[in-house]
C-alpha cells in the first residue's frame, strides 16, 4: 500500500477534511449529532493517514522531499499542484492533524453561542484543509492559496461565534493578514520573473519551491532580493506575529471562541514561521542574512514586549495571547540566527508552543465556561474548587515558562543558545546582545505565568463563586481532549530527539546551499536523552 | 460629367454577414420585439403561457442556426453536417423539450423570455464564429476595414451577450415587482448591447463613436426608467448630461487624431504613426488626453468617476448590473483597441497617463468606499476601484496585460451581475432597502442568498479559489512582468483597503440583527433572478478553481489585436 501514500496520499490527507465538510453540507442543520460525528471522523481519518506517514516516512532521508505529487494545475500562470513531505514539514503536519480531532472532541458539548454546529464544524474542517495544504505545498501559488484559505474560516469563526468585540477583532485579523499576504504575493511574483538558472543564466519562470530553493536567488540583484524578502517578511511576519505587526493577535484571541483560539495558537501562527524557514530563507539566503539582525531585533522586542504586556493584562485569555507574542519571539530569534541549530530549535519551539498554548487556551475556555469571566481579579482558589483543573493549569504554566523536562524548554533554551553563535556574516555582538535580552525574557515569562497561576489557582475561592454549582472539575470530554496534549508535552520534554532527529536533516538540507553550518543538534538531543532518560 | 461618374462606380465594401451575426441578432431582435409589442399589446391569457414555453425550443433552434450560420463560409454548411444522424435529432428534440420545461418552471414573462433567447442566440453566434473563423483564418473584417471580427471582439461580444441574458433574467422579477412591466427596458438593453458589440469590433474611431452613442443613449434612458422614483430620474439626467459632455470630449479627441494622422481608421493610424512621419506630436498628445477623458467616463475611472455613485444609487438595480458589466466591458474593449492597435507605437507617450489614471482610480475607488453607508454606493466605488485594477492591466501594454484585461472583464461581469442581482432581490419594492443596516441579519432570513453574496464580495476582494483572485493575480502578474512594481504595490494595497468594505457588508449580513420593520421579509426569490445569480455564482467559483479554459480563451483572443497592428 505504500504506493497509495506515494501517489495520492498527500492529496487525500489534504482534502479529507474538505470532503467531510462537503458531506456535512448535505446533512440538515437539525441533525447536530451527525455533524459532530462526520467532522470527528474526517479529522480522525486525516490523523490516521498522518500516523501512517509517520510510520512509513524514510527517516534516513528526512532531508529530501518524499511522496512528491506533481500534477498540472493552472497552466496559464505556470502554477502546478506540487506537494511533498520532508523532515521540516512532517512535525507541523502531525501537529495539525493531531490537534484538530481533539478540538472536534472538545466541540462535542462546547458549541459556542449562537450555536449552529453545522456551520461551525464545517468551517473548522475547511480550516484543517488549509493548514495541511500549507504545510505540504511545494508550489508558491498553491502555498499562497492554502495560506489564504485558512484566513476565511477563521474570520467567520471570530466574527460569528466570538465575544463582545468580535466585529472589530475579526476585521482586524483579516485586514492585517491580507495586507501582509498582498505584499508577499508580489514577492512571489517577483521571484517568478527574476529567478535565473545559475549555470545557464536563463530565466526560470517557475513557482516550483524545490527549484527556487535550489537556485537560492541566483541572478537576482541584491537590492531586489532585499525588497522581495521584505515583502515576504511582511506576509509571514504578520502571521507569526512579529512585534510591530502583532496587535491583531490579542484581539483575535480574546474574541475568538475557545476552539478558534486553540487552533489559532496551535497551528495558524506556525504558518508564518514555517513560511520563513520553508520559503523566505532558503530562496533568498543572501537577503535573509541582511535581514537577520532586524528579524532578531523584532524578535527580542517581541519577547520583552510580550512579557511586559502579559504583566499588564487583567484578562486571562488576553494574557495567554500576549505570551504567544513572547514565545513566537523565541522562535523567530532561533530562525534569525540562520544556523541549523537555531532553526531546529525554532521548529521544536513551534510544536511545543502549539501544544502548550493550545492547552492553555482550552483551560481558559473551560474557566470561562465555569466562572463566566476571565478577569483574573475575580478568579481564585481554583485548586480548592476544581483541583484537577487547577493542577492542569499549573502544569501548563510550568511547561510554558520553559521548565526543563517539559516541551517548552527545548524550544526556548536552544534558541537562546543559538543566538550566541549566529551564522557567518551576521554580526555576532548584536546577537549576543539579543541573547541576553531573550534570557531576561524567560525570567519575565516565569514571572507573569507564575503570577497568573497564583492569582487564579491559589488562595481561597472568591465569595461570588464560593458555592457556585457550575464550578465543577474536569469533565470526561475534557479529559479525552486534553490527555493527549499533556502526554505529548511530557514526552517531547523528556525525549526532544524525537523531533530534532526528524527536522535536522531537512534544515541542514535547506541551509546548505550557501550558509555555513554549525554543529548539528544531535549533541543537544543526546544530552537531553541522557539527562532525562527518554 | 454624369457619364464619367457612371463609368467609375463607387466601390462598396464587401460585407461578411456571418461575422455581423451577433450584432444583427441583438439589434434586429430589439426592433422585432418593439414592433411585436406595439402591435399586440396584450396576448390572450390562454395563449401567453404556451407562447412563452415555446420560446425555449425556439431559442434552441435559434442558437443552433446562429452557430451554424455564423460558423462557416457557406451558410448552413454546418447544419448539413449535423443532419442525417438519428441520434442528432433525438438529442435536439430532448434539448428542446428540456428548454421548454425550463422556461415553464422559471415563470418568466414573454419579453424577458424573448430577450434571453436573443441573448443566447447571439452568444451562440459568437461561439460559432470563434470556433470556425478565428482559429483558421485569423482576424477578418466584416465591413471593409471598418469593423473587425477577431478573437478580441468576439470575446467581448460574448461577454455582452452573456450579460444581456443574465440581466434580462434579473429584470423580469424586478419589473413585475415595481409594476413597470413592458418591453421597453428589454428593447433598450438589446440596443445598448448591440452598440457595445459595435464598440468591441470597431476598427475606426467614427464607428467606435457610433457604437458608444448607441450604447450610451439606451443606458441613459434605462437609468431613468423607474418613473416613480425621483432618484432614478435624477440618475438618468445626471448620467445623460455628463455622458454627453464626455462624448463631446471623445469626438474632439477623434477630430484631433484625424488632424494629427490624417485618418480615423485605426490600422491606417497605426501604419502612419509607426512610419515616424509625425515630427511634432503636440496634436496627438492632445488627442490622447481627450480620448482618455471620453473613455475614462465610460469606464468610470477617476477623476471622471463623479457620476458613478449617484447613478448607481439611483438607477434601477438590474440596470446598474448592466452598466457595471456590459458598459464597462465595452468601454475597456474600445479603449484597448484604440490604444493598443492605433497608438501602440507611441506607447511611451500614453502609458504615463494611463498609469496616473489607474493609481488615482484605485485610490479613489477604495478609499471613498470606506465611508459609504449605502451598499449600492459602496459597490459603485468598488466598481471604480475595479476599473483601476483593469487599467493596471492596460498600462502594462503587453500580451500578458491584454490577457489580464480580458480575463478581468469576463470575471468581473459575472461577479458584478451576481452582486447586484442579490441586491435586486433583497432591496424591496422601490429599491429602498439598500443601506448597510438593511442587510443586517440577512444570513438568518436568506441563508443561501447571503452565502452567495458573501462569495461574490470575497471574489471582488480577490480571495483565492474565486475568479476574482485569478483576475487580480493576472493583472498584478502583467504589471510585475513589465517591471512596474510600484503600480503593482499600489494595486495590492488598495485591494486590501477595499477588502475592508466587502467585509463590512459580510459582517452586516452575518452579525447584525434586523429591525422589526425591515423591508426585506425574506419573500421567495423570483426564480429567474435566482437562476441568474446561480449562474453567476457557478462561474465565479468554477473559474476560480479551474481558470484554465477561460484564460486560454482570453490568450487566444489577443494576438489578433497586436498582430493586426
Amino acid at each position: 500500500m505504500p504506493e497509495f501514500l506515494t501517489d495520492w496520499g498527500l492529496l487525500v490527507i489534504t482534502f479529507v477534511p474538505l470532503a467531510g465538510a462537503l458531506l456535512m453540507m448535505l446533512i440538515p442543520q437539525e441533525n447536530e449529532e451527525a455533524h459532530k460525528q462526520v467532522s470527528l471522523l474526517a479529522s480522525l481519518l486525516a490523523l490516521a493517514l498522518g500516523i501512517w506517514y509517520l510510520i512509513d516516512f524514510n527517516y534516513s532521508d528526512a532531508g529530501s522531499l518524499q511522496y512528491v505529487v506533481d500534477e498540472s494545475w493552472i497552466e496559464v500562470i505556470n502554477s502546478r499542484l506540487i506537494m511533498g513531505l520532508d523532515g521540516m514539514s512532517l512535525p507541523l503536519l502531525m501537529l495539525s492533524v493531531f490537534v484538530m480531532p481533539l478540538v472536534f472532541i472538545y466541540s462535542w458539548d462546547h458549541i459556542p453561542h449562537p450555536g449552529n454546529a453545522k456551520s461551525f464544524l464545517i468551517l473548522m474542517l475547511i480550516l484543517e484543509t488549509g493548514m495541511i495544504g500549507t504545510f505540504l505545498a511545494q508550489d508558491l501559488i498553491l502555498f499562497f492559496v492554502f495560506f489564504e484559505v485558512v484566513l476565511l474560516p477563521m474570520f467567520f469563526m471570530i466574527a460569528v461565534w466570538g465575544g463582545e468585540d468580535r466585529r472589530y477583532a475579526s476585521l482586524k485579523f483579516f485586514l492585517y493578514t491580507l495586507f501582509g499576504s498582498a505584499l508577499m504575493l508580489l514577492g512571489f511574483l517577483a521571484l517568478f520573473f527574476l529567478s535565473k538558472d545559475p549555470t545557464t543564466g536563463e530565466l526560470l519562470r517557475t513557482f516550483d519551491m524545490r527549484v527556487l530553493s535550489d537556485v537560492a536567488g541566483a541572478g537576482i540583484v541584491r537590492s531586489s532580493q532585499l525588497l522581495i524578502f521584505g515583502g515576504m517578511f511582511l506576509g509571514f511576519g504578520v502571521k507569526v506575529p512579529l512585534f510591530p505587526f502583532h496587535t491583531w493577535l490579542p484581539d483575535a484571541h480574546t474574541q475568538a471562541p475557545t476552539q478558534g483560539s486553540v487552533i489559532l495558537a496551535a497551528v495558524l501562527l506556525k504558518l508564518g514561521t514555517y513560511g520563513f524557514i520553508r520559503i523566505a530563507i532558503p530562496m533568498l539566503p543572501e537577503a535573509a542574512e541582511a535581514w537577520a539582525p532586524w528579524i532578531g531585533l523584532f524578535a527580542v522586542i517581541g519577547i520583552i514586549y510580550g512579557a511586559l504586556g502579559c504583566l499588564a493584562q487583567t484578562d486571562m485569555k488576553r494574557l495567554i495571547a500576549f505570551s504567544s507574542v513572547a514565545h513566537m519571539g523565541f522562535v523567530m530569534l532561533g530562525i534569525a540566527t540562520l544556523t541549523d541549530f537555531g532553526i531546529n530549535a525554532a521548529i521544536f519551539g513551534m510544536v511545543a508552543h502549539g501544544l502548550i498554548t493550545g492547552m492553555l487556551f482550552f483551560i481558559a475556555g473551560s474557566v470561562k465556561e465555569r466562572y463566566h469571566t476571565l478577569e483574573i481579579k475575580r478568579l481564585g482558589g481554583m485548586l480548592l474548587q476544581a483541583p484537577k483543573l487547577g493542577w492542569i493549569l499549573g502544569f501548563c504554566v510550568m511547561a510554558s515558562l520553559g521548565l526543563p523536562g517539559l516541551a517548552g524548554f527545548w524550544g526556548e533554551f536552544p534558541a537562546i543558545l543559538a543566538a550566541y553563535q549566529p551564522a557567518n556574516g551576521i554580526p555576532e555582538e548584536t546577537f549576543r546582545g539579543y541573547m541576553v535580552i531573550a534570557a531576561v525574557g524567560t525570567v519575565l515569562a516565569a514571572g507573569y505565568l507564575l503570577w497568573l497561576l497564583q492569582r487564579t489557582a491559589m488562595g481561597e475561592a472568591p465569595e461570588e463563586f464560593a458555592n457556585d454549582p457550575e464550578i465543577v472539575d474536569v469533565k470526561r470530554i475534557e479529559w479525552i481532549a486534553w490527555a493527549p496534549f499533556l502526554f505529548l508535552i511530557v514526552l517531547f520534554g523528556v525525549a526532544p530527539g524525537l523531533i530534532f532527529e526528524i527536522t535536522d536533516p531537512a534544515v541542514v538540507e535547506s541551509l546548505d546551499n550557501c550558509l555555513q553550518l554549525e554543529g548539528g543538534c544531535e549533541g543537544v538531543a543526546a544530552a537531553a536523552q541522557a539527562t532525562f532518560g527518554g | 460629367m454624369l457619364a464619367q461618374l457612371d463609368a467609375t462606380p463607387v466601390e462598396t465594401p464587401e460585407i461578411v454577414w456571418a461575422g455581423l451575426l451577433p450584432l444583427l441578432i441583438l439589434s434586429a431582435g430589439a426592433l422585432l420585439l418593439v414592433m411585436l409589442r406595439s402591435v399586440v399589446k396584450r396576448l390572450p391569457a390562454d395563449v401567453e403561457p404556451h407562447l412563452i414555453t415555446a420560446i425555449g425550443p425556439i431559442t434552441v433552434l435559434g442558437m443552433w442556426f446562429a452557430a451554424g450560420l455564423a460558423g462557416t463560409d457557406v451558410p448552413l454548411a454546418g447544419l448539413r453536417d449535423d443532419m442525417g444522424e438519428p441520434a442528432f435529432y433525438i438529442g435536439l428534440a430532448l434539448v428542446m423539450v428540456l428548454a421548454g420545461t425550463l422556461v415553464r418552471t422559471m415563470e418568466i414573462g414573454l419579453d424577458a423570455a424573448i430577450t434571453v433567447g436573443l441573448g443566447l442566440s447571439a452568444f451562440a453566434a459568437t461561439w460559432g464564429i470563434w470556433d470556425d473563423r478565428w482559429q483558421v483564418t485569423g482576424p477578418f473584417n466584416a465591413i471593409g476595414d471598418q469593423f473587425a471580427v477577431d478573437g478580441f471582439a468576439l470575446l467581448f461580444a460574448g461577454v455582452l451577450a452573456a450579460s444581456v441574458v443574465l440581466v434580462a433574467l434579473l429584470l423580469d422579477g424586478y419589473l413585475r415587482r415595481e409594476s413597470l412591466d413592458g418591453p421597453e427596458m428589454y428593447v433598450l438593453m438589446l440596443l445598448s448591447a448591440a452598440g457595445g458589440i459595435v464598440m468591441t469590433g470597431a476598427n475606426d474611431l467614427i464607428v467606435i463613436f457610433l457604437g458608444i452613442e448607441t450604447l450610451s443613449i439606451a443606458v441613459y434612458v434605462m437609468a431613468a426608467m423607474h418613473n416613480r422614483r425621483t432618484e432614478s430620474q435624477e440618475a438618468g439626467l445626471k448620467y445623460f448630461v455628463l455622458g454627453a459632455f464626455a462624448s463631446a470630449f471623445l469626438l474632439y479627441g477623434i477630430a484631433f487624431t484625424y488632424g494629427a494622422t490624417g485618418s480615423t481608421n485605426l490600422v491606417d493610424i497605426q501604419i502612419f504613426l509607426s512610419s515616424g512621419q509625425l515630427v511634432d506630436n503636440g496634436l496627438l498628445m492632445a488627442a490622447f488626453g481627450l480620448l482618455l477623458v471620453g473613455f475614462g467616463f465610460k469606464i468610470a475611472a477617476a477623476p471622471f468617476h463623479a457620476w458613478t455613485p449617484d447613478v448607481y444609487q439611483g438607477a434601477p438595480t438590474p440596470v446598474v448590473a448592466f452598466m457595471a458589466s456590459a458598459v464597462k466591458a465595452a468601454g475597456f474593449a474600445a479603449l484597448l483597441r484604440v490604444f493598443m492597435l492605433g497608438f501602440f507605437s507611441h506607447v511611451d507617450d500614453w502609458r504615463p497617463a494611463i498609469g496616473a489614471l489607474a493609481v488615482l482610480t484605485l485610490i479613489v475607488g477604495s478609499v471613498m468606499a470606506i465611508v459609504q453607508s449605502d451598499v449600492k454606493r459602496m459597490l459603485a466605488y468598488s466598481s471604480i476601484s475595479h476599473a483601476g485594477f483593469i487599467l493596471v492591466g492596460v498600462h502594462a501594454a503587453s500580451l500578458a496585460g491584454i490577457n489580464s484585461v480580458a480575463f478581468y472583464a469576463v470575471a468581473y461581469t459575472f461577479l458584478v451581475i451576481g452582486s447586484f442581482g442579490v441586491l435586486t432581490v433583497v432591496s424591496g419594492v422601490g429599491d429602498r432597502a439598500t443601506s448597510l443596516d438593511d442587510l443586517n441579519g440577512m444570513a438568518k432570513r436568506r441563508p443561501v442568498l447571503a452565502f452567495m453574496f458573501t462569495v461574490f464580495l470575497l471574489a471582488q476582494a480577490g480571495v483565492p479559489l474565486t475568479a476574482g483572485f485569478v483576475a487580480k493575480f493576472e493583472v498584478i502578474n502583467a504589471a510585475v512582468d513589465s517591471e512596474f512594481y510600484w503600480l503593482a504595490i499600489v494595486a495590492m494595497l488598495t485591494a486590501v483597503v477595499s477588502a475592508f468594505l466587502y467585509l463590512r457588508i459580510v459582517l452586516s449580513m452575518y452579525l447584525g440583527t434586523a429591525d422589526g420593520d425591515a423591508a426585506d421579509l425574506g419573500d421567495p426569490i423570483p426564480k429567474a433572478a435566482g437562476l441568474a445569480i446561480g449562474i453567476a455564482f457557478a462561474v465565479t467559483v468554477g473559474f476560480g478553481i479551474l481558470p484554465g479554459p477561460l484564460s486560454d480563451l482570453a490568450s487566444d483572443a489577443l494576438p489578433a489585436l497586436i498582430g493586426a497592428g
